[in-house]
């Protein structure tokens, strides 16, 4: 598996070889700076711990910041680990969009863009009412929850209106459409959770990985 | 910053030569067409009835008559589909979208639109 923490920054469209317009969305990716390597021996399982986004020493915590002065890295405003890593990275190292290739297939996991209270046709899609014929007072309501007397109860887990957005999700099987090394930046096939300047995470694609980097692992 | 990003992204995909025509203008839009292996060049023939967008997501629209019946085709300006665009005949026209040509029938009525006048300079 291989990973890296980004920003999004924004979406546009892009030709592809065949001049088809193809829409992207544009990430920053780096540089992400190897902070520790977890082992096997140490701590129990294998994985990377990545910075992105560097940060002035002031605004860091004090946890923050001794974790990185013990592995000497830089101050970074996003931490994060990655199990398994198949790239051989060491602390210290700073990676960023070229482990990635035109043609890989990535997974996008950003916070979604949060929509406040709402209801239940935004948030579930539901029906509605008519929004003529006679109709009044009832356009946008959710319906009937329950049945009568037995079971005397709302069911557990039914839909109705209440908070939406802002949660983690994961899009998965984006194709990468363009890397642009010497900026760090990757243009991926589609939309990614979050608004503009929301950190998201690329990460290499549960379903379809890259076929050489999991025989190296 | 990120602004000037996407201002570079998009516009390394502008086409080298900008097509340079008008709202009215009679063109001929040629278009490269893929059929299996093969490519070939297919001419759209029409007058401009609007341009919209802009950028990279900027696109004309092209009317004729084929057959008897008004066919619309819509060209994004920078795809590399559109070969190239030959203005056959400049319009002069005092609207931005010649939507009013879709009302017209008949022959030079429609089809042919204001006559070409050339302003001299």
């Amino acid at each position: 598996m291989i990973g890296l923490l980004g920003k999004k920054l924004g979406e546009t469209r892009v030709y592809d070889a065949k001049g088809t317009l193809v829409p992207v969305t544009v990430v920053l990716v780096g540089p992400n700076r190897v902070i520790q390597c977890r082992t096997e021996e140490v701590d129990g399982y294998r994985a990377v711990q990545l910075g992105f986004d560097d940060q002035k020493e002031h605004r860091m915590t004090k946890a923050a910041m001794g974790h990185l002065r013990k592995h000497n890295a830089v101050p970074v405003k996003r931490i994060r680990e990655f199990r398994d890593f198949s790239l051989d990275v060491k602390p210290g190292d700073v990676i960023g969009a070229s482990i990635f290739a035109v043609g890989d297939y990535v997974d996008g996991i950003g916070v979604t863009k949060g929509r406040g209270f709402e209801g239940v046709m935004k948030r579930w899609d539901f029906r509605g009412g008519d929004a003529s014929h006679g109709s009044k007072g009832w356009r946008r309501r959710t319906g009937a929850i329950g049945q009568r007397l037995f079971p005397g109860t709302v069911r557990r887990g039914i839909k109705m209106p209440g908070h939406m957005g802002q949660v983690r999700r994961t899009v998965q099987n984006l194709e990468i459409i363009q890397v642009r090394a010497e900026e760090n930046i990757l243009l991926i096939r589609g939309g990614i959770p979050g608004s503009k300047g929301d950190y998201v995470v690329i990460r290499e694609s549960k379903k379809n990985p890259k076929k050489e980097a999991t025989a190296k692992a | 910053m990120s602004q000037s990003i996407f201002e570079k992204i998009e516009s390394e995909q502008y086409r080298k030569e900008p097509a340079v025509f008008a709202v009215g203008d009679t063109v001929k839009v040629h278009t490269r067409v893929i059929e299996g292996e093969k490519e070939r060049i297919q001419v759209f023939a029409g007058i401009v009835i609007g341009r919209r967008g802009h950028g990279i997501n900027s696109t004309f629209t092209v009317r004729r008559i084929s057959y008897g019946e008004g066919v619309e085709r819509v060209f994004p300006v920078h795809s590399p589909r559109v070969e190239k665009v030959v203005v056959d005949r400049q319009g002069s026209v005092r609207r931005a979208k010649l939507t009013y040509l879709r009302q017209r029938i008949g022959k030079s009525a429609t089809a042919v639109k204001e006559k070409e006048t050339r302003r001299r300079k």
